[in-house]
């Protein structure tokens, strides 16, 4: 552990290269979440006729809310575990934001950890400044 | 027709949406609007919202290799990503209030600079001019070549951040990673090696759409029946065009896909010219 928080230790390995394997791993894990979650829908659902996408109505809250996704998850739902994976494909490039922070503040530069904070909260900002409108 | 059926039609073509776009360089979430909309007569609020995930998986996982060889300038791709995030905000915010004809056309007007932007001749040189704003934020850095580590160095990184703020608003008001315009900001204004502002742009485009998807999602944009095959589809078709691209030119390609392109987009202006939308 203690190595593991040593300087020396991310110098060698190089954070550049965590970064990227954080990337791929994050694509990797929220496709099979995606289909798992697809497998199951296509085959409870699959022989319903498609509902009607030539006209927005907009998800119900199952789909667009933590709490939603996640309750449906818990219950197994197969449209919620899917989306339970989108939720995962879109943390993956914000968790690499916070791994390239956690990099910064290794190098100790100063800047780059002011300017990685304000790129972050723009982040949390649309996610949770209620400007679903 | 029924779901299952529907499902693997909409697998097929996000599969070779995600080949399209990676062979031309467009990007995954570019053909997803227009396979959507024109060929399946989806909302197109539905497909901006799919459009965004397959921009999300195909950023991510291409980035991942240029991250590693160090040709992607991190520092860089951070910096500009203020301006990206906060322009994907407030494209997401306008968003709401542009009739979806608008959004078509406009899409289209992109659709045809994107083209355009990939056939135009690229900077290949790495330049030694680089101006003090870049220095202070320490900006300039190398990337290696078949010839050992290049240096370069930046300027105009004003001008730069600009155009990184218009690429933002487009790419949150559209649902696309607008590579072209980042492109286009990088290449042609700050004189970055073709190179690195490739696979930079490449590194912030699943940034950009991860600020607007946030807030989609949150609006129900995002329907899982449409997100399964087009992220599956998009991300199968990338990695084979990524294996393609290693060993043949595209050039010729290339130029047969742009044209086509610029009819999907012809006819998406033509549709939201009718308020077919």
């Amino acid at each position: 552990m203690k190595k593991i928080l040593s300087k020396a230790y991310w110098v060698d390995r190089d954070v550049e290269k965590l970064v990227g394997l954080q990337l791929r791993y994050g694509v990797i894990i929220s496709s099979l979440v995606v289909l798992a979650g697809g497998a199951v829908y296509l085959f409870q659902q699959g022989h319903i006729v498609v509902p009607d996408y030539t006209r927005f109505i907009g998800e119900g809250p199952g789909y667009t809310s933590f709490n939603g996704i996640f309750s449906g998850v818990a219950h197994l739902q197969a449209k919620e575990f899917i989306q339970f994976g989108v939720l995962l494909l879109i943390a993956t490039p914000i968790l690499r934001i916070a791994f390239s922070l956690f990099a910064f503040v290794l190098e100790k530069d100063k800047l780059y950890i002011g300017i990685t904070l304000l790129v972050l909260c723009v982040i949390l900002f649309s996610m949770f400044g209620g400007l679903k409108v | 027709m029924t779901i299952l059926t529907f499902t693997i039609i909409l697998l097929i073509g996000a599969y070779f949406a995600g080949l399209l776009g990676s062979l031309t360089g467009l990007g995954g979430g570019v053909v997803i609007i227009p396979l959507l909309t024109l060929v399946f007569h989806v909302d197109i609020r539905y497909a901006i919202g799919a459009a965004l995930l397959a921009s999300i998986a195909t950023s991510s996982g291409a980035a991942t290799a240029y991250v590693k060889e160090g040709i992607t300038n991190i520092r860089l791709g951070m910096f500009l990503e203020i301006a990206t995030t906060i322009g994907a905000v407030i494209g997401a915010l306008i968003a709401v209030y542009t009739p979806t004809n608008t959004i078509a056309m406009l899409f289209g007007g992109i659709l045809i600079f994107s083209a355009a932007m990939t056939l135009r001749k690229k900077t290949q040189e790495a330049s030694n001019d680089g101006s003090q704003l870049a220095t202070l934020l320490k900006l300039n850095s190398s990337y290696p070549t078949k010839d050992g580590q290049v240096n370069y160095k930046i300027k105009n990184v004003g001008a730069g951040f600009s155009i990184m703020t218009v690429a933002g608003v487009i790419s949150g008001l559209l649902g696309i990673g607008s590579g072209a315009l980042k492109v286009l900001a990088m290449d042609a204004t700050m004189r970055i090696p073709f190179k690195v502002s490739t696979t930079t742009s490449n590194f912030m485009i699943g940034v950009t759409a991860a600020a607007s998807a946030v807030v989609y999602l949150q609006r129900g944009y995002m329907d899982p029946g449409l997100a399964f095959p087009v992220i599956l589809g998009v991300l199968g078709g990338a990695f084979t065009g990524s294996k393609l691209l290693t060993k043949m030119n595209p050039t010729v390609l290339r130029i047969i896909f742009c044209i086509a392109i610029t009819f999907v987009a012809l006819e998406m202006i033509y549709n939201g010219y009718n308020h077919k939308f």
